[in-house]
């Protein structure tokens, strides 16, 4: 084993550490962010019950790995996979019949209404679970354990854990499935079209409504990918984690240019190694405040975001 | 006389206190050039708005091959085979000349989501053939080379002939056009009148159109109507409209 005293190589494996970090937190961000900047790519509308449904796929998750490891499942590929595969379908369920019940009879109105009725949905849905699950944390039992560790123990050692590197894994995968859906299929192709200019995607004999409830299944599947993935690595769950995480996850939506979705996927790494650079280098307590001064500054600066356009008003 | 394809009568549309078309009628018979004139503001593209399902009409009744469509979402008029274009060009600017066209496939191409997922010979089929109808409808305008740049890159004429393609590729029966000789000079004018005339003669498809430029409307309509501040003043072929008392008062004033 190489011993590594040097101070200089100590600080680095500790930024390395922080950046790892980051890169996990964050990626989790980007894929909660997606639903966002679909969502108002296309109606331009802000989701802001879109939390919630990342905290209901972790429910969900978690339900699914508890029932299967009561029925004696041992498999842990099997389970993962099921906890992923429910929680994907339930979420999306609820992400359709949320747009259908909430916002698509208030349509064509004020945006302001679409809005208020997304935070009552917002409330809504924590209370509800709150109701059924009770408003303790959850906890189950680590699921995937184990890493890799670089460097001395006796000055500073950077890990790496596998449960790190599943989180990266999967959120590529979803990704890339994302932009090959986005970029390749009819639906996609569809959705683009209704981005630019609705009406006139309606006129050449789309469903735009069938659209719009696309994209709130699409990105109500990819929250509850991030709910599973955030929520084995923490390994607990309450009804109140989709608030902040829904902010955050909009923070990088905002960052990365709201409506482009390889904004929401560059914005949720930033802000995730931001954060974590913070905690590190700053204080923990500084995080968020840290986050959420960058949302202030990229709206006073940027309002367009990193890899978006400057809007133009659409007629 | 062909049968009639569109039948608009006593169409009237309201906004607030603003009665912006009133008692307006047509018919366009199949495989016939008719063009909707009038000064500005007098209320021709409100017409267009209502029969193409994008408001719904005050009064009146619109029936499209005998069946009403009134009050119905643009998407499902669109199905029944009646598309437009706009005043000013609704292309999808940042997505390529040839993805315009197939977006207007979409329900052509008819797949569901999970073949398109897994590529299934038949959702490669379909694609296959979206994309030939595309390269057709492209090299009739004559954009082919133009396949692949982002449709916001065209020149203005470009862009108008790309969206009369894009109609195109979804089999109207009717194709309704707003002003699409604006903006274009003399030699994309003419272009244009060969290529209107050559969709009727060969496709067999119905054209309205409104239009300011007289020489092209005068030259291929087989019939004109012609409204002054909402409300109809005349009609008849080209040759009757030119000399109608009224339409010059309306057009030069009191002489």
């Amino acid at each position: 084993m190489l011993r590594v005293t040097n101070p200089m190589q100590e600080q680095f494996l500790y930024f390395v550490q922080q950046l790892l970090n980051g890169l996990t937190i964050g990626s989790t961000y980007a894929l909660i962010a997606i639903g966002y900047t679909m969502v108002y790519g296309i109606i331009g509308m802000i989701n802001f019950a879109h939390g919630e449904v990342y905290m209901i796929g972790t429910y969900i998750a978690f339900i699914v790995i508890a029932g299967l490891t009561y029925m004696g499942l041992e498999s842990m590929p099997m389970i993962f996979m099921a906890a992923l595969l429910v929680s994907m379908v339930v979420a999306a369920t609820y992400g359709f019949s949320i747009e259908r019940v909430a916002y698509r009879p208030l349509r064509g109105r004020t945006r302001l209404l679409a809005l208020i009725s997304a935070i009552g949905m917002s409330i809504f849905l924590q209370n509800f679970v709150r109701l059924f699950q009770g408003s303790r944390d959850i906890a189950i039992p680590t699921l995937i354990s184990g890493g890799w560790t670089f460097g001395d123990a006796s000055t500073f050692e950077a890990s790496l854990s596998y449960m790190q590197v599943i989180i990266w894994v999967v959120t590529l995968i979803t990704m890339a499935a994302l932009t090959l859906f986005i970029t390749r299929s009819k639906w996609g192709r569809a959705c683009r079209a209704c981005a630019q200019d609705l009406g006139m995607t309606n006129l050449l004999g789309i469903n735009t409504n069938n659209i719009i409830a696309l994209t709130f299944v699409v990105g109500a599947a990819l929250a509850a990918v991030a709910g599973l993935l955030l929520g084995l690595y923490y390994g607990v769950v309450n009804p109140y984690i989709g608030f902040i995480a829904g902010l955050k996850a909009f923070t990088a939506a905002v960052l990365g240019g709201i409506g482009s979705i390889p904004g929401a996927m560059l914005g949720g790494i930033l802000l995730g190694i931001t954060e974590a650079m913070t905690s590190a280098y700053f204080s923990s307590e500084y995080k968020d405040v840290v986050a959420f001064s960058l949302l202030v500054l990229v709206l006073l600066f940027r309002p367009w975001g990193l890899l978006g356009k400057p809007e133009v008003e659409k007629i | 006389m062909n049968k009639a394809l569109l039948e608009v009568s006593g169409l009237s549309m309201r906004f607030g206190g603003l009665l912006a078309v009133n008692g307006v009628s047509l018919t366009v018979r199949e495989k016939e050039i008719v063009s909707v004139i009038g000064p500005n503001g007098a209320g021709k593209t409100t017409v267009f708005n209502c029969i193409s399902g994008f408001y719904t009409p005050t009064e009146g009744t619109i029936l499209f091959d005998g069946e009403q469509v009134q009050g119905l979402k643009g998407h499902k008029i669109a199905r029944k085979g009646m598309v437009r274009t706009f005043q000013h060009v609704r292309l999808f600017k940042d997505m390529t000349v040839i993805e315009n066209l197939l977006v207007a496939q979409h329900l052509q191409m008819n797949t569901n989501l999970l073949s398109g997922f897994f590529k299934t010979p038949s959702y490669r089929a379909a694609e296959d053939r979206a994309m030939q109808n595309a390269a057709f409808w492209l090299k009739k305008v004559n954009l082919l080379e133009m396949a692949n740049r982002e449709a916001g890159n065209l020149s203005y004429g470009q862009q108008r002939r790309l969206e009369i393609a894009r109609c195109m590729v979804t089999h109207p029966r009717l194709l309704m056009l707003d002003e699409p000789a604006a903006g274009l000079n003399p030699n994309e004018t003419k272009e244009l009148d060969e290529l209107i005339c050559n969709l009727r003669d060969e496709f067999d498809v119905s054209i309205l159109l409104i239009e300011h430029d007289m020489s092209l409307v005068m030259g291929i309509s087989d019939q004109i109507a012609v409204i002054n501040q909402g409300t109809p003043l005349a009609s008849g072929t080209p040759a009757e409209v030119r000399d109608n008392p009224d339409v010059i008062k309306a057009y030069l004033g009191e002489a």
